[in-house]
């Protein structure tokens, strides 16, 4: 394969990261949520073995693998898990409606478009054209946390930054070291499972998994206080 | 002389062949269903024996009622007459860009959305009411598709859009796959195909084109179906010439005509297959659902634009 090829490929998974982002964003069930959220991971490990090919850098198939297994399989199936154990109303309940949601992500979009292209033009890496979307994909991300008002999507919102920052990683320069991946992965493969501990303790203690309703409670119990 | 009667000859080839397409995408439905279907021919019959009929108007109609068909039906074939099919230049495609085009054929809706109130019926209110909602929605994001190739081409006409998409070397570009989704998103919403509506039922509470069009008889309705199944072809080539322009005939000859006129039959041919699945294998979008489904095509568009700027021209 020619390195325009692999340009062309690079550039063709950061649009469909981009692409997914806004899946995530605009989905109105939780199960699609987490469909997407693995397909985003899926996309990650495709993108990391091309980065991985395109600059013989080997490690980066390991760091695929890891990938694909972790966020591809193992924390959607958790998150899942979680949500069946749970009961949890299975509907995404946004804060704002679907429109205005998409509306905003456009400007998030426009705007991180706009703070990177000064980097841009000083990067000589073969990967340089992805970063301003991994920046984008990271505000999206974010937003997906601001305007959720389910803890779990909130969580799904988190990874998705996480997911991001990693495309980033690898686009800004083609990945970090082997050593630092497979402590973040782990980190993030811990991070979910308290997460989930977390889910059933907020459970247990406010009958509902609504962060509306924990700040309600709380502010209660300091009338009642 | 010669190139302004090929064009002619070539907007009529698509206004006549229209018919046939839709038939072709009904039998298509009819196989998928395992039905044997009434054959590619039988829009023609259907128009023939509408036109034979007598029309009958309601006691209330006005000129705008009686006038609208003839208008849907000029405006339309004006339209069709713009988009190159088989001869990337023709004299009528260079005086009309993309703009025109698509405000040509919003000409068309504003007459058929006022025939369809006219007549003062519900139905004909309700259809005209939801057809002017959803192409507020449709129009900018069809535009903006658009603008992704005018930005590569710097140019909102379609000749020289489709001589600079020929020039260029085929590549993966992900500006270019997102318009064309949000392209085929908005022609199937535009021409009333079946997520968004149903071309084959009347008196179903979601209809949308055959609410309007519902109190026309005779020749005006034959006009009216007639104008529809154009748009149907019109945007198909529309698609084709915009997304795969190869193998149109650049210079007249003999051989370059033929070459690009079975390919272009061959890709609609392709499209409308396309299409047939997608009816058969999606159920009716709820009517509320239809404004997210349009804002999605506008989204993708939006990002079709910025994936031009930062990936293709931003290196």
């Amino acid at each position: 394969m020619t390195s325009a090829l692999i340009q062309q490929l690079i550039d063709g998974m950061a649009a469909l990261m981009l692409l997914v982002s806004f899946a995530l964003l605009a989905q109105h069930r939780l199960l699609s949520v987490l469909h997407w959220f693995a397909t985003q991971g899926v996309l990650l490990a495709v993108t990391a073995a091309i980065v991985g090919y395109g600059s013989h850098n080997h490690e980066l198939y390991i760091s695929a693998l890891l990938t694909l297994l972790l966020k591809g399989v193992l924390l959607p199936w958790l998150l899942w898990r979680v949500i069946k154990r749970l009961h949890v109303h299975r509907e995404v309940e946004p804060l704002v409606n679907m429109p205005i949601t998409m509306l905003i992500a456009l400007l998030v979009t426009l705007f991180s478009f706009h703070l990177i292209q000064p980097i841009e033009r000083t990067s000589v890496l073969l990967t340089r054209d992805s970063m301003a979307i991994a920046t984008a994909c990271v505000l999206l991300g974010m937003l997906m946390m601001i305007t959720r008002k389910k803890a779990v999507t909130q969580v799904v919102g988190f990874l998705a930054v996480e997911n991001s920052l990693f495309f980033a990683a690898i686009g800004s320069t083609n990945g970090m070291p082997l050593v630092v991946e497979i402590g973040v992965a782990f980190d993030v493969l811990i991070a979910a499972l308290i997460f989930g501990l977390f889910f059933f303790q907020i459970r247990e203690t406010f009958d509902s998994l609504e962060v509306d309703i924990m700040q309600s409670h709380l502010l209660k119990q300091e009338d009642d206080e | 002389m010669s190139t302004f009667l090929l064009s002619v000859l070539q907007a009529v080839l698509l206004v006549l062949f229209a018919p046939i397409a839709a038939g072709f995408v009904a039998t298509c439905k009819a196989r998928l269903q395992n039905r044997r279907g009434a054959g590619v021919l039988q829009p023609w019959r259907n128009l023939r024996k509408l036109f034979a009929k007598e029309v009958v108007l309601a006691e209330h109609a006005s000129w705008i009622f009686r006038s609208a068909p003839y208008i849907v039906f000029t405006a339309t074939v004006m339209a069709a007459s713009c988009v190159p099919a088989v001869l990337v230049d023709t004299p009528l495609s260079l005086t009309a860009d993309v703009i025109a085009l698509v405000a040509l054929l919003a000409l068309g809706r504003f007459f058929l959305a006022l025939a369809g109130m006219d007549i003062g019926t519900a139905f004909g209110g309700m259809g005209a009411s939801r057809e002017m909602t959803f192409s507020a929605l449709a129009e900018p994001a069809m535009l903006m598709s658009v603008f992704v190739l005018s930005l590569g081409a710097q140019s909102t006409n379609l000749t020289t859009m489709i001589h600079y998409t020929l020039a260029t070397s085929f590549a993966l570009q992900p500006s270019l796959a997102f318009a064309l989704a949000a392209m085929l998103m908005i022609a199937i919403a535009e021409n009333g195909r079946i997520p968004i509506d149903n071309p084959t039922t009347h008196l179903e509470l979601t209809m949308i084109h055959e609410a309007m069009i519902l109190e026309y008889s005779g020749r005006h309705l034959a006009l009216m179906e007639w104008a529809a199944m154009v748009k149907l072809t019109l945007f198909a080539t529309l698609i084709v010439d915009l997304f795969m322009p190869w193998g149109m005939a650049t210079e007249i000859s003999a051989g370059a005509i033929a070459l690009g006129l079975s390919l272009w039959i061959g890709k609609l041919i392709l499209l409308l297959l396309a299409l047939a699945l997608v009816e058969t294998g999606l159920a009716k979008m709820r009517l509320f659902q239809v404004p997210e489904y349009l804002s999605g095509a506008f989204v993708l568009a939006f990002l079709g634009l910025l994936a031009h700027y930062m990936l293709e021209i931003g290196a």
